[in-house]
């Protein structure tokens, strides 16, 4: 990666992050902390990997996305806003009745969402039958999905796991965001998860363990997933809750949370330096 | 009375289907033998995804192989179907407006052997609630092909209850269905019996016959689909006989004595009703013949419901 790619990402995720504390911040309340630490890799994704066309949000030859933990709505769509898949003004109706941003990823009402998603545990497995189907349709398209750690307490999770390396489904591409905290407090205090890595690697999937904010070191392991054959990727990242976000980085307390508009325009300066 | 073995026409049913329409997948957790899509499995490998023992892991990808394109059947027990993987089939599933067909095998007192764990009486109700699902049970082999083939070309999700094993053949070939449709079966005038899948249909038409012996003509209407219900002809035959009884292998709150329940009282109509099916009560082991005695939902528990009714 030049040094322009990556200052062009950082930027582009400074802006998403900005929208994001922006939107929740309109609003008064709303999963910030997992929406801020999973910021890079979306930019990362839309802005450097996958092939898509915001003009043609259902094309079946694209690259997708399944946000499996789909309270981090609000980072998705900001970044979505940015890229044009509709007007940023929108971001100011998250949770607004009849909105087309819910909290939760919704496929049918978000142009670009390309799975329903909010019972965790669920979007891993939904992105293994899109793996699974571009297959059958011959079609060789990369499918990303991004899990939680406290997501990974989920029984779910693991039968998508041995699934995806039984069926070989080496285009699903999925990412942990190891921000190491759940609702009720840190995860090595309320499910442990370690050994995270070996874990994935005892289930047959390529992984690896990278830092969740360095761009670079990102696409390194992205592209090194892409050209692994036979199995699935597991990307562990390494993040900080809330990560951006000055009034909560680092807080357990900033998995939902309420803050003022004033607040959110000071966070927003603070991003900006 | 010819018989047929249910899974295996459910089985031929999808393979002529995937001739037809190369987006038909056939998903099954670990019951590919037991549910007859063993059968699919070798005429379509690629085709046939079996998910071990993982329900919820299995509607979780059917409702990916439905947002790729795909036309997804997963078949379990549906004991695992229901309840297991009720959240997936909820959300992934239908909330997110997908295409997936969701078979429940070895319904209610059919589970048999298998016992009180295996055997799905709340199924009906849990996936009556679900908004916009369709909702069926075949009454026979004829009935189960034509409603897989009605699945196969609705777009939404289709929950379908089958038993395994074989069934008396009630329609012929030619016979054509449809959601929201049921069929006369039997012809009366003094009282209306509604029954749902194929032990039901078949205790009813008994009943109905031992009934006619002594002089009341009850009309047998096999039900179908229980989700769209064919209120017009439903409604139709409480006003003309104005004694209904429901019967259903599945638990009576919230299945098909319910919904009818709910149909003629909110229409106005005055006829007296009576329900046959499980009250309150969990399963347990036996043969067919022992659990419909069991919990009372024979032809002889048919008639003298309709007696009951005056």
């Amino acid at each position: 990666m030049t040094k322009e790619t990556r200052t062009e990402l950082e930027a582009k995720a400074r802006e998403i992050r900005a929208l994001t504390i922006d939107a929740i911040g309109y609003l008064g309340v709303g999963h910030i902390g997992g929406s801020m630490s999973v910021v890079d890799v979306l930019a990362l994704l839309y802005y450097r990997h996958m092939r898509v066309d915001p003009a043609e949000p259902r094309r079946r030859d694209r690259d997708q996305l399944v946000l499996s933990k789909g309270h981090a709505g609000p980072a998705l769509y900001a970044t979505l806003a940015s890229k044009g898949y509709f007007p940023e003004e929108w971001l100011h109706t998250l949770n607004v009745g009849g909105t087309n941003l819910p909290s939760h990823c919704d496929r049918n009402r978000t142009p670009g969402v390309d799975m329903t998603t909010g019972s965790l545990g669920q979007g891993i497995s939904a992105a293994c039958g899109i793996a699974l189907g571009n297959r059958l349709n011959g079609i060789s398209s990369n499918v990303y999905c991004i899990i939680g750690d406290g997501e990974s307490d989920e029984g779910q999770v693991w039968e998508a796991a041995m699934f995806a390396a039984q069926y070989r489904l080496d285009k699903l591409v999925a990412f942990t965001d190891y921000n190491r905290m759940q609702i009720d407090g840190p995860t090595a205090e309320i499910m442990n998860l370690e050994s995270l890595k070996a874990k994935w690697e005892a289930f047959g999937w390529f992984t690896q363990e990278v830092d969740g904010h360095d761009m670079e070191a990102m696409d390194g392991a992205v592209e090194r997933a892409k050209a692994n054959p036979g199995r699935p990727s597991m990307i562990i990242l390494d993040t900080i809750k809330a990560k951006g976000f000055s009034l909560a980085e680092g807080q357990v307390g900033s998995h939902s949370m309420s803050f003022s508009y004033e607040d959110a325009k000071m966070a927003i300066a603070d991003l900006k330096g | 009375m010819e018989k047929k073995e249910m899974r295996a026409v459910y089985a031929e049913t999808l393979i002529d289907l995937a001739r037809e329409n190369p987006d038909i997948v056939v998903l099954d957790a670990d019951l590919m033998k037991a549910n007859g899509t063993a059968a699919f499995a070798k005429a379509f490998p690629d085709r046939a995804v079996d998910c071990g023992v993982a329900e919820a892991n299995m509607v979780g990808v059917a409702s990916g192989l439905s947002a790729a394109g795909k036309i997804p059947f997963a078949s379990t027990f549906a004991c695992f179907a229901s309840r297991r993987a009720y959240d997936q089939f909820f959300l992934s599933a239908n909330y997110a407006r997908l295409n997936v067909k969701l078979v429940g095998t070895d319904p209610g007192v059919t589970a048999k052997y298998n016992g009180g764990t295996h055997m799905p009486f709340e199924d009906l109700a849990l996936m009556r609630v679900i908004p916009g699902l369709t909702i069926v049970e075949p009454s026979d082999p004829t009935s189960l092909a034509g409603f897989v083939r009605l699945a196969a070309a609705h777009r939404g999700c289709v929950y379908m209850r089958m038993p395994r094993t074989a069934a008396n053949v009630l329609y012929g070939a030619a016979e054509t269905f449809a959601f929201g449709k049921a069929k006369v079966l039997r012809e009366g005038g003094d009282a209306a019996i509604v029954a749902l899948g194929s032990v039901m249909v078949n205790e009813a038409l008994a009943a109905a016959e031992a009934l006619a012996a002594e002089g009341t003509h009850a009309a047998v209407i096999d039900a179908l689909s229980l989700k769209p219900l064919d209120l017009d002809t439903l409604l139709r035959y409480a006003r003309s006989t104005g004694r209904v009884v429901t019967c259903e292998n599945a638990q009576i709150a919230g299945g098909l004595g319910g919904a009818v329940a709910e149909a003629i009282l909110e229409a106005g109509v005055a006829a007296k009703f009576a329900r046959i099916g499980i009250r309150d009560e969990f399963g347990e082991v036996g043969t067919v013949e022992y659990l419909i005695e069991r919990y009372g939902i024979t032809a002889a528990h048919i008639a003298a419901a309709v007696r009951s009714l005056t």
